[in-house]
């Protein structure tokens, strides 16, 4: 046993690959948070007043306010007044070609293995690529626009669509929902929005690549995603992050509101630098991520594998209004070495008939935590609601621990909810059944890592899966002896 | 190929191997039979790299090499093969996947070009054909809910994926219902050439009629008692262990 742990202790000692901080000119103001800066931000934003109002309501809750503490999670003390919260690349200029971007930034796209010009050409994705703070590339869009599918930064959403923004802004997660979504609303910097119009399916991906850039910048991103009615759109968001020793906070917010029959698939492959072997550095994870079936039948999943981040406080949830409308969460959380994970979903069931679904899979190494945390909730008028949850935890070696915190509240006698767990290890007699077999025990585990997540990453997209299968066997291989 | 030279090994903390000496050279077949307990699964774990079996003395030579300056795959890509007694299920990860990645790393080990997804698909087929394996099997995740006879079935099918030099099957035939143990065997001498060994684990006489031994060795209590051509085997089928055990002077 002992050498067992030891092997998958060796194993899992692997650097972070994308760890490199590209050298482009940011443009940043002072660090700090106060009334002053928001108004900066909002300003240097060219934001109309509605905005300035909300970001400044939002502020003033926050400030009443205390950072959860429930979570299974030790979070060091958080110095805002340390922080800067606003970068963006000083070049800003929107461009006709990628001749024009600055090459050190395609370059930092390349060694993420995700040159942007292969990506316009042969996977038919249109990528608004979110360096730091500010949208510096926007491809696809006239092909979009000719179905009046609006897919921009949402600081251009501001500009163009305030309409749009005044009425979905806080629907899905409000300015108050929690402290690290009041700060969001606060300060956010940029980020996507999607308009899917009546009756329209979305021809092809939309994808995000978040790079988290400029020293000790706080990241803030704003994503809202409308489906209008019998719509249909996939959104794909993927992020790597540079490697660096401060701890940098993110508090991201993503909004879904799902009308009438709609559906919307969203995906994420989250690879943020976790801190070394020792548990030094990494990025603080907080975000808010919640859709609402808004309208009847109308369907929301979240899919998701994740293996970054050094602190992860994360749900995913849906609130099911529509009668008959259906959610799902398919998630795979990885942490190694000193990462912790809190994450989980809330399926809240309003409507009759509605239905949903959760898949969580869980895979600790190391000396990391991973918690699952997920509440099913059913109204009394919800008739007929059904739940299915499945919750499964996979160690690796020892050292590790894995927590499940299933919440159950239904409100009435006509619903079913079930609920089923398992926790399991990776034997050392299948790595040696890989090992016997000519196969190495990085890669074997990697392949029963995979084998255990691959009904999640079955619902990912096709370039997607590819990737997060990587990313799997990446964040668990080590140099073996 | 192989030679094994005062071979003691323990688990946890102990004894049970106490001095093998065993030398098998290529294109021979060996069937080391013995009781229930004797060593016989202990000795094959030992040989493919277990390291749940401690080697406390003695020395093994494969291919002319230390085999414990290896690595349980090395000694698989060097041409060590194991069918396992009781081979474990891999739930979630595909036979394809498996052995595409395994036959794949044999090759890489000796310096020959990975097989494209076509020609994997062929050589799957073809030896599919060979042990009669269903594709229902080899499209279902690796043991997973196979029956006993199926997860021999599915050893010899992978021992014919792999082509090894040395392959070593731990009770193979149990289990294997008649026709089986029949096709099963079938494989196992289409496979055996002058260049390769085998060592055979039984408790059966019964798989010596289909693959002909060379040698027929006794392991008894953690030691080789005795060694002999064929006839050995229905000796032991006719009248047990005991007269090795009272020739022992127990
Ligand atoms: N992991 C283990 N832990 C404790 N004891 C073990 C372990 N593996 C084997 N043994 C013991 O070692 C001895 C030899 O076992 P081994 O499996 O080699 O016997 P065998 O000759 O293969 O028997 P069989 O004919 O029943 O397969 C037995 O007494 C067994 O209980
Ligand atoms: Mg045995």
């Amino acid at each position: 046993m002992e050498d067992q742990n030891k092997l998958i202790h060796e194993v899992t000692q692997r650097d972070y690959r994308f760890g490199f901080v590209s050298d482009i000119e940011t443009d940043t103001i002072v660090k700090g948070l106060n009334e002053e800066v928001i108004r900066i931000i909002s300003a240097k934003k060219d934001e109309p007043e509605f905005m300035l109002e909300f970001r400044l309501k939002a502020y003033r809750r926050w400030l009443t306010m205390k950072m959860p503490e429930w979570a299974q999670l030790k979070v060091p003390v958080i110095d805002y007044q340390e922080i800067i919260f606003y970068a963006a690349p000083t070049q800003q200029a929107k461009y006709e070609s990628l001749n024009e971007v600055d090459p050190e930034l395609l370059r930092t796209f390349e060694k993420l293995g995700i040159p942007l010009e292969e990506q316009k050409m042969l996977s038919g994705v249109a990528v608004d690529a979110v360096i730091d703070s500010v949208s510096v590339k926007t491809t696809f869009k006239e092909t979009l626009a000719e179905r009046g599918i609006i897919f921009c930064s949402f600081s251009e959403a501001v500009k163009h669509h305030p309409d749009l923004i005044q009425k979905y802004l806080g629907m899905a997660v409000p300015y108050n929902d929690n402290y690290f979504a009041a700060l969001n609303s606060a300060v956010f910097s940029d980020g996507s929005f999607v308009y899917i119009p009546k009756g329209t399916r979305c021809p092809m991906e939309l994808s995000t690549y978040f790079r988290i850039n400029a020293q000790n910048t706080g990241q803030f991103e704003r994503t809202l995603v409308i489906a209008d009615d019998d719509s249909y759109v996939s959104y794909l968001e993927g992020c790597t992050a540079p490697m660096r020793d401060e701890n940098q906070l993110h508090a991201a917010v993503v909004e879904i509101i799902a009308l009438d029959r709609a559906e919307v698939k969203y995906s994420t492959v989250q690879n943020w630098y976790p801190g070394d072997k020792n548990g030094k550095g990494g990025i603080f994870n907080f975000v808010t991520k919640r859709g609402i079936c808004k309208g009847v039948a109308s369907k929301i999943f979240w899919n998701q594998v994740e293996t970054g981040s050094a602190i992860t406080w994360k749900y995913p949830s849906c609130i099911l209004m529509g009668d008959n409308s259906v959610a799902e969460f398919n998630s795979v959380a990885l942490t190694n070495n000193h990462q912790q994970a809190d994450t989980g979903t809330k399926m809240i069931h309003i409507g009759k008939n509605t239905k949903s679904t959760i898949v969580s899979k869980g895979i600790s190494a190391g000396h990391s935590s991973n918690s699952y945390r997920g509440l099913v909730r059913v109204a009394p008028k919800a008739e007929n609601a059904r739940n299915y949850s499945q919750c499964d935890s996979l160690l690796l070696g020892d050292t590790c621990g894995a927590h499940t915190f299933p919440y159950i509240e239904v409100g009435n006698s006509s619903s079913i909810i079930e609920h089923e767990a398992t926790t399991s290890k990776i034997g050392e007699d299948q790595i040696f059944y890989c090992n016997q077999r000519g196969i190495s025990t990085e890669d074997a585990i990697g392949m029963i890592v995979n084998g255990y997540a691959r009904e999640v990453i079955n619902k990912l997209p096709m370039e997607f899966a590819v990737e997060a299968q990587k990313l799997l066997q990446i964040s668990l291989e080590g140099s073996v002896g | 190929m192989l030679v094994i030279k005062d071979l003691y090994a323990k688990v946890e903390g102990k004894d049970i191997l106490k001095g093998i000496n065993l030398t098998v050279n290529a294109g021979e077949v060996h069937a080391i039979m013995g009781p229930n307990g004797s060593g016989k699964s202990t000795l094959a774990n030992v040989l493919a790299g277990n390291t749940n079996f401690e080697v406390t003395h003695g020395s093994i030579t494969f291919n002319g090499k230390d085999i414990f300056e290896m690595s349980p795959d090395v000694r698989a890509k060097e041409g060590l093969f194991l069918s396992f007694q009781y081979p474990v299920e891999i739930p979630g990860v595909s036979m394809v996947n498996f052995l595409k990645t395994a036959v794949n790393e044999h090759r890489k080990y000796r310096n020959e070009k990975e097989l494209s997804a076509g020609d994997f698909l062929k050589l799957m087929r073809e030896k599919k054909a060979m042990v009669q394996i269903d594709s229902q099997l080899t499209n279902r995740s690796v043991n997973e809910g196979f029956s006993g006879g199926e997860k021999k079935k599915n050893e010899i099918f992978q021992m014919a994926m792999l082509e090894p030099t040395l392959a070593i099957l731990d009770e193979t035939d149990s289990g294997l219902d008649i026709d089986a143990l029949r096709i099963v065997s079938n494989g196992v001498n289409l496979l055996k050439n002058k260049n390769n060994a085998t060592i055979l684990v039984t408790h059966y006489q019964r798989l010596l009629d289909y693959i002909v031994p060379d040698f027929v060795h006794v392991l008894y209590e953690g030691r080789i008692v005795k060694s002999a051509g064929k006839e050995l085997a229905f000796e032991l089928e006719e009248k047990g262990y005991d007269w090795i055990k009272k020739e022992l002077g127990e």
